[in-house]
């Protein structure tokens, strides 16, 4: 008998908080999949956001720093500027990144900032009980659209990836999902590029990952997982939307 | 048998996505309520496990290892 | 009748019976039942509700209504209401009426989404740039909550400044019965200083840039003098027992439900305590407490923070009396039992002292 999957040795042994088949869990255990393979566990640092993904530090075998909300590009620029050789990532929600921190985001990635953002798209704000999030779909019902997101009053949701694609400072950005096991493969893929590109020094990249809230969507894990592949990513399409590598 | 899982049943929330995508449904959700109050899911030895780790893949609690021989 | 309600939704409801007709706000625990209450029910009215993409578009957006002659609402905890100080600061420079709810949480930083009252010198002070004040409302029950809202609302109006409501997040997230039938309609206030469209009147201009420092000097007094008519005029305060008190506490908000419970207990041993319970924490009710201290010499202050309040209780005294402090910082909500033990020990420390002395 060999092994065929173990824990990866960087994540901590804590239990996640997370709720039953949340996206964050698989994406939390991508990363550091991916930084125990290419040993990067010397020179890593993550930026945690606020939302639900801002208890990684329990989990992440890793230095790892909080971040006010909204603001982890900017803290991640300010790492990785007095400290170029590491390996520099924030980890955002939608709200964290697309709606408060979109002048942050946009800036560092304007900028060419030579870090990741590790980007987490559920189409809500989860720890806050719901609300909508900018990337919530048009007649999405929240606790704040409680009769469905009105593009009228609420604009419509926002495609961050091929938003900051028309910036010349970023390098590499895909659109990828955690709701199937193919999916997984292609996100692990997804961040160990990412990770590799900026250890090249190419500049700005950001991985943004469609990943499931079973609570707040009011459905279970498989119907979230489902709900990605029939609905979701027809408003958020999967792949690569710039890898402009020389 | 070509594969066994073992499933941590403190860290499973039962949210079932390895059964969900187990490709020969060894998998199930059990009666067993662990201590966080849900019912973990649970290996069926019987099912055919060929180690494929798809389980593992999905699970986002990292409550699965899997063996292979 | 009254409908059990918790603070936040029912703050939302009383600033709608107040002519509230913009809410801007971002998600943040523990006030988010407010915006979600808002989202609803300005949908219903057809009146305009926004999540916003920061705290800061908020204020923003508050400003924005407000310039235009509504009845504007934006909400926070902590770190939203730092966000939000440079937009306070540019209201009352501009001279623009709002009202901004604060349900404070554990701090500083992240902090935690327990109940505090450690933004009471951000609120008070004004944590934005500039010589400004804004009239800070602390309410100490749901329905105290709905009944300063259209206080807030009118007082905004009344002085063209922008009006802080102090909550909690216990006050914020508990669930109390609460009678909205004394809530009377909105007075009209003639605002001759929104922008409407110069449609046959000469044009108007909103704007606190001021390069000439006589006009700035100018400005500052003029608000001065507004602030002095704020203090003259609009100081509230309950007071608890103290007609016979040998010791007065000074508490607000939830701390001063959790005295009164303390009080209860300390009375039953003969001690007598009594308390000031400032609703107004901006203007302090500072002739208030010198009155007591003509005749009553130890002060108790008690806050759920490190120590904020007591300043402005020591400022008032003058040097006058003993100020003693007992604060739980960081969420923690001490309980009646446990305050009633502190404040007994001072007393009979001060009872000792009063022995020595004769």
């Amino acid at each position: 008998m060999k092994k065929a999957y173990t824990r990866p040795t960087l994540l901590k042994p804590a239990h996640f908080h997370y709720c039953p088949g949340c996206g964050h869990g698989i994406i939390n255990r991508l990363i550091m999949e991916v930084i125990e393979e290419m040993d990067l566990r010397a020179r890593a640092i993550c930026v945690a956001p606020a939302g639900c993904g801002m208890l990684l530090y329990n989990y992440f075998e890793i230095d790892t720093l909080e971040s006010a909300h909204g603001r982890g590009a900017a803290v991640a620029t300010g790492i990785k500027r007095v400290r170029p050789k590491n390996l520099v990532f924030s980890y955002q929600g939608d709200g964290d990144l697309a709606a408060i921190g979109t002048a942050e985001g946009f800036h560092a990635a304007n900028r060419g900032e030579n870090i990741t953002v590790i980007f987490v798209n559920n189409g809500v704000y989860g720890m806050t009980g719901g609300q909508m999030a900018p990337t919530t779909l048009i007649d999405q019902v929240t606790t704040t659209t409680p009769g469905g997101r009105n593009s009228l009053i609420a604009g419509h949701p926002v495609r961050i990836c091929e938003v900051f694609a028309q910036l010349d400072g970023t390098v590499y950005l895909e659109r990828v999902a955690v709701n199937k096991p193919t999916a997984v493969l292609k996100t692990r893929k997804a961040i160990a590029k990412a990770f590799q590109y900026q250890i090249e020094g190419r500049g700005f990249s950001l991985v943004e990952i469609l990943s499931p809230c079973p609570t707040n969507w009011k459905m279970d894990a498989r119907q979230a997982c489902r709900w990605i592949d029939e609905v979701m990513s027809t408003v958020f399409p999967l792949g690569v939307v710039k890898e402009a590598i020389c | 048998m070509k594969g066994t899982i073992t499933i941590d049943r403190e860290r499973c929330k039962g949210c079932a996505l390895c059964i969900e995508f187990c490709p020969k449904k060894a998998i199930f959700i059990s009666d067993d309520l662990n201590l966080k109050g849900y019912y973990v899911a649970a290996f069926d030895e019987t099912g055919g496990c060929t180690g494929c780790a798809t389980c593992a893949v999905m699970c986002p609690d990292v409550a699965i290892e899997v063996e292979k021989h | 009748m009254k409908r059990l309600m918790s603070g936040n939704a029912a703050l939302g409801e009383a600033a709608i019976l107040s002519g509230c007709t913009c809410y801007f706000g971002y998600p943040i625990t523990p006030q988010n039942e407010l915006t979600e209450h808002m989202a609803k029910r300005m949908a219903e009215e057809g009146f305009v509700f926004i999540q916003s993409e920061s705290e800061i578009a908020a204020i923003n957006m508050v400003l924005g209504a407000s310039v235009a002659g509504a009845r504007a609402m934006t909400s926070s905890s902590g770190p939203g209401m730092s966000l939000k100080q440079e937009g306070i600061s540019y209201l009352a420079a501009d001279e623009l009426p709002a009202v901004i709810v604060d349900m404070v949480r554990g701090g500083p930083g992240m902090g935690n989404i327990s109940p505090a009252q450690s933004d009471y010198l951000q609120a008070t002070r004004g944590g934005g740039h500039g010589d400004y004040k804004t009239i800070v409302l602390a309410p100490g029950s749901v329905q105290e909550l709905t009944e300063v809202v259209p206080l807030a609302f009118d007082l905004a109006d009344k002085y063209r400044n922008p009006v802080i409501i102090l909550g909690d997040g216990m006050l914020g997230q508990m669930m109390e019965p609460v009678d909205f039938t004394n809530i009377k309609p909105p007075s009209v206030y003639e605002k001759d200083y929104i922008l409407t469209g110069a449609d046959g009147r000469p044009p108007r201009t909103i704007y606190s840039l001021l390069f000439d420092t006589k006009l700035q000097e100018e400005h500052n007094w003029k608000l001065f003098r507004k602030f002095q008519r704020m203090e003259q005029n609009e100081v509230r305060y309950e007071t608890y027992l103290v007609d016979d008190a040998d010791m007065v506490v000074v508490a607000y908000g939830i701390g001063a439900r959790i005295v009164k419970g303390a009080i209860k207990r300390l009375r039953q041993e003969n001690l007598k305590v009594g308390m000031i319970r400032p609703i107004t924490l901006w203007p302090f009710p500072v002739k208030a407490i010198k009155d007591l201290a003509k005749t009553i010499n130890d002060f108790f202050v008690f806050e759920m923070s490190a120590g904020q309040m007591v300043e402005d209780v020591k400022l008032a005294l003058e040097g006058r009396g003993h100020v003693h402090f007992y604060g739980r910082p960081g969420g923690v909500i001490p309980t009646p039992v446990e305050l009633f033990r502190i404040i007994s020990r001072h007393c009979y420390q001060a009872q000792s002292r009063k022995r020595k002395k004769a």
